[in-house]
């Protein structure tokens, strides 16, 4: 055996054993720091059904407002509330509101803000007509009656 | 001579990882609601000005199609008393299609429609003269229901679909869903709408029943 021998079969291949860890720590790191911006309902929720829905082409623009009896009647009271955001505001809140909406958004989009209505079936229609004259006030006028399919039958 | 330590590569059993990101993958896959932008489209009136008086409008009445909705759900349809809404869309629409008086510019709107709108249209003399000016009125008292003001609402919306739908020959549902991203759907959508305006008005509610 001659001592320049010549090196033979080195292993070329990467061990990729520890690449599913490396992917799971991207993994957990998005995880961990995705905000899944899931609103904490304050008020019940039961959305009434229509057949003739139409979908939004940009959602940035849309805010939402839940409206519905308060699921922590105790606390609130078992007539219907209005909840914007994270808490729950009486009508005369709305214009400010929607002002705050508003400015978030982009100059050229602030005429057509969209607010959504969240409505329980259960609400009578003095408290929607409300918060629509409120938006009325507050020249937010494009409104979306959230509501899902029918199945026609 | 030192003998040459024999580096074994020690391979993980690395098969079952793909089940355990799959599993994560199904579970948000579960746990993810997508939140669906859907629902029917209003815009309000205008805030009036309280300087300026309300624009006193003359209008025929029969050019409204009046539909009263009171706090027991009960339904004032042209006057006649009914407990639901079934049938209101094809009522609508033949409301909206009627001509019974159509001006000139009413006219050249007829003859453009497709013979199968043509045939709706009934002429009668107490229904509305022309699209252009019949107006689809929805009053509801404080206590009515949301649920069956939607449904009004709905069907009185299916009624224009439907009419815009049939004049560029698609369904009211392919109508509806015309994104008018496109050209060629922006085309047919204003194709539908022309001349025929979407008149749903929404009455400020009496104050009775509720709060």
């Amino acid at each position: 055996m001659s001592k320049f021998k010549k090196k033979t079969n080195t292993t070329t291949n990467i061990p990729t054993s520890a690449l599913p860890d490396i992917i799971f720590m991207l993994l957990f790191f998005f995880m961990v720091t995705t905000v899944l911006r899931e609103q904490d309902l304050l008020v019940e929720q039961k959305i009434p059904q229509a057949t003739q829905l139409q979908k939004l082409q940009k959602k940035t623009l849309i805010s939402y407002l839940f409206i519905g009896k308060p699921k922590n009647t105790g606390l609130y009271g078992s007539e219907p509330r209005i909840q914007a955001n994270d808490v729950l505001i009486s009508p005369p809140e709305i214009v400010q509101w929607v002002n705050q909406e508003r400015d978030m958004l982009p100059e050229s989009d602030r005429g057509l803000i969209t607010i959504s209505m969240k409505i329980d079936k259960e609400v009578k229609m003095g408290p929607i007509s409300d918060v629509q004259t409120e938006l009325r006030n507050a020249d937010a006028r494009r409104v979306l009656y959230a509501s899902t399919g029918k199945v026609p039958n | 001579m030192a003998r040459k330590k024999s580096r074994e590569v020690t391979e993980v059993n690395a098969g079952s990882m793909a089940d355990i990101a799959f599993l994560l993958l199904i579970f948000f896959l579960v746990t993810t609601t997508i939140a669906s932008d859907k629902g029917i489209l209003n815009i309000l009136p205008p805030k009036l000005d309280p300087n300026i008086p309300p624009p006193d409008i003359k209008k025929n009445e029969r050019n409204i199609f009046n539909i009263l909705i009171n706090a027991n759900d009960d339904l004032l349809v042209e006057g006649e008393y009914r407990r639901s809404p079934e049938g209101l869309d094809s009522e609508i629409k033949d409301f909206i299609l009627n001509f019974g008086a159509p001006d000139e510019e009413a006219l050249v709107l007829f003859n453009s429609l497709p013979a199968s709108l043509q045939a709706q249209a009934q002429r009668r003399p107490e229904s509305s003269d022309h699209p252009k000016e019949a107006v689809v009125s929805i009053k509801t008292d404080r206590g009515t229901s949301y649920e069956l003001y939607l449904e009004v609402f709905d069907l009185a919306k299916k009624a224009y679909f439907e009419v815009y739908g049939e004049r560029v020959g698609l369904g009211a549902d392919e109508y509806r869903a015309l994104t008018g991203n496109d050209e060629a759907s922006k085309l047919l959508q204003d194709r539908g709408k022309e001349g025929i305006p979407m008149a749903i008005s929404i009455a400020e509610p009496n104050k009775i029943g509720g709060n």
